[in-house]
């Protein structure tokens, strides 16, 4: 077989891959077959992989030889990486996800960055112009994902302070560091050829990615995830076009259309525009403490107290937020339903869209724990059937449930809500009065109807399972 | 503009299009294994990696390449086994116990 029909089969095969990319985000439209769509989309992978590896094989080189250091780079490289991947995905709690993927997110805005990093540095002359647009743009973008994207990582995983960070006159040196990218980078299109330039650029948008995500509270990551995730499709798909390479383009266009959606769907849940969120500096962050009662007269109410409701009430709402996944108390609160709906208690959850740090992040941890998907509830959905629940549950969750929301003047004002103020009772299990993201007080736990169990999630949810078998 | 800059311009606001149409019919139920699931689609950077890694032939080129391509795996393997993970979770009620009570009864029968 020449190298010619070798060709030609890769080619295919990297169409086949493309492919199995949009058929397995097409299948991640459904609960039932998601997981296959995962799959399908790991295979067309694979193909695409080998494919590669199989060209590589077949080409003829300049001298007939094989180029062995390149073989022995990529296996180390896959080992290496391949390794470090696996046991990373494997060991992870499920709690942790969002900064993991927040890291996988940085190693491919990375590898992108450092493909045009390479080839620049292997030119002899001024490329075609439109390549060069190009080849700049992927390290512009690939650098500016790989640093923010490894800021965010740290903020969730509490590495680094998940408060923002105002960096004295911070937005100058915002401002500063894009126009010094932008000038090196109209530079380099007018078609001069200057490796120092191009340094100049790759440390500006390292750089530009750092001051970028600082400021942002940690409550706001998911947003920020997802764009960085889009802006490395972007990097990715300008990569495909400095190596000519099809499948990179598409399979990189595909995830920045995606980002985009995603981060657009995600600042809509917020009320609020994704520039306003990458501004920054928004709420005080998590932590901000205030004394029990500041602001109106809270009840406090015991784990007994709480079962007896929860136990002769015929409609309950589980309402969770950050501090269920914080306390991981998932399986905690699986089991409290489990133990009420065999009692005839009809138990469901709230979910609200922007519940936890990532979208869908109450989602997976809720079905970690082996609670059946059906009972999970979207906000519109459930809004109306608050008016029916004799006890509506809120494990960890703050702001999601501000009635101050419905009012202007506030900094949550607008934000959609879930309704939990319309339930007959209310129990909110929380460690203190703390705030949450946006720093203000939470107007339903003054609300009369509301009972506040001071405990950890976990801890509180485990005491009112106890109680609830003692009845 | 070169022909072949022409049709990778027109194949890149095609996937993009395809990509605005495939995504926008996700529910929220489902978008952090759908950003994870993406997110390990652009781990396709192993392609591109690997391409500069065979061309290598400077030390500097080497390095780089190295780097790019544990890079693109780590963010290829890991991406798809943590995806696989959450989704996996995604059942509607446990049914693993009774088939097992099934097949013991069919044995003790």
């Amino acid at each position: 077989m020449d190298f010619n029909t070798v060709s030609d089969i890769v080619r295919l095969a990297w169409l086949a891959g493309a492919s199995c990319f949009v058929i397995g985000l097409m299948r991640m439209n459904s609960p039932a077959t998601a997981r296959n769509g995962n799959l399908l989309s790991a295979g067309g992978m694979a193909v695409a992989i080998a494919a590669t590896a199989i060209l590589l094989f077949a080409r003829p080189t300049a001298d007939g030889s094989v180029n062995g250091t390149g073989w022995v780079i990529i296996v180390i490289g896959v080992l290496v990486g391949g390794g470090a991947g696996l046991y990373s995905a494997r060991t992870v709690k499920m709690t942790a996800m969002p900064q993991l993927v927040s890291l996988f997110n940085a190693v491919g805005g990375g590898a992108a960055a450092l493909i045009a990093i390479d080839d620049y540095l292997g030119l002899k002359a001024a490329p075609d112009p439109q390549i060069n647009v190009a080849t700049v743009l992927d390290i512009v973008i690939g650098s500016i994902t790989f640093s923010g994207s490894l800021i965010a990582s740290g903020k969730l995983q509490g590495l680094i302070a998940g408060k923002p960070i105002m960096i004295p006159a911070g937005r100058i040196v915002t401002v500063a560091l894009a126009v010094v990218t932008v000038v090196g980078a109209i530079f380099l299109w007018a078609g001069n050829l200057s490796v120092p330039v191009m340094l100049i650029i790759l440390a500006a948008a390292l750089i530009f990615g750092v001051t970028m995500v600082l400021p942002i509270g940690g409550a706001d990551m998911p947003v920020v995830i997802s764009l960085l995730n889009s802006f490395t499709g972007t990097a990715v798909a300008m990569a495909g076009f400095v190596l000519g390479n099809d499948v990179l383009i598409i399979a990189g266009a595909l995830v920045g259309a995606s980002g985009a959606i995603l981060t657009k769907l995600m600042a809509d849940a917020m009320n609020r525009s994704v520039l306003n969120i990458m501004i920054g500096g928004f709420g005080g962050g998590e932590g901000t403490q205030t004394a029990v009662g500041a602001g109106g007269s809270v009840r406090a109410i015991g784990a007994d107290d709480v079962a007896i409701q929860l136990a002769y009430a015929q409609n309950v709402i589980v309402v969770p937020g950050y501090g269920l996944a914080v306390a991981q108390a998932q399986h905690a609160v699986r089991e409290l339903a489990e133990l009420l709906e065999d009692r005839g208690v009809d138990v469901k959850y709230a979910i609200h869209p922007v519940a936890g740090r990532m979208p869908g992040h109450m989602n997976v941890l809720l079905a970690e724990a082996n609670v059946p998907y059906p009972q999970l509830r979207e906000m519109d959905d459930i809004n109306p059937e608050f008016d029916r629940c004799d006890v509506a549950l809120v494990v960890g969750a703050n702001d999601v449930t501000n009635p101050a929301a419905r009012r202007p003047g506030s900094p949550v004002s607008g934000m959609p809500i879930l309704d939990v103020d319309h339930a007959k009772s209310i129990v909110v299990i929380k460690r203190s009065m703390g705030r949450g993201y946006a720093g203000i007080d939470n107007e339903l736990y003054t609300n009369p109807k509301t009972g506040m169990l001071f405990a950890d999630a976990k801890d509180g949810l485990a005491a009112l399972t106890a109680a609830v078998k003692a009845l | 503009m070169s022909p072949e800059l022409l049709s990778a311009l027109t194949v890149f606001v095609l996937a993009i299009l395809v990509g605005f149409a495939v995504i926008s019919k996700v529910p929220a139920t489902l978008h952090t294994p759908l950003m994870s699931g993406a997110n390990s689609i652009h781990g396709i950077v192993l392609v591109g990696s690997m391409f500069i890694a065979i061309e290598a032939t400077d030390l500097a080129s080497q390095l780089l390449s190295l780097v790019a391509v544990a890079f693109a795996t780590m963010n290829v393997v890991g991406g798809y086994v943590v995806t696989d993970r959450m989704l996996q979770m995604f059942k509607k009620k446990p049914v693993a116990p009774k088939t097992v009570d099934l097949t013991a009864e069919q044995a003790e029968g």
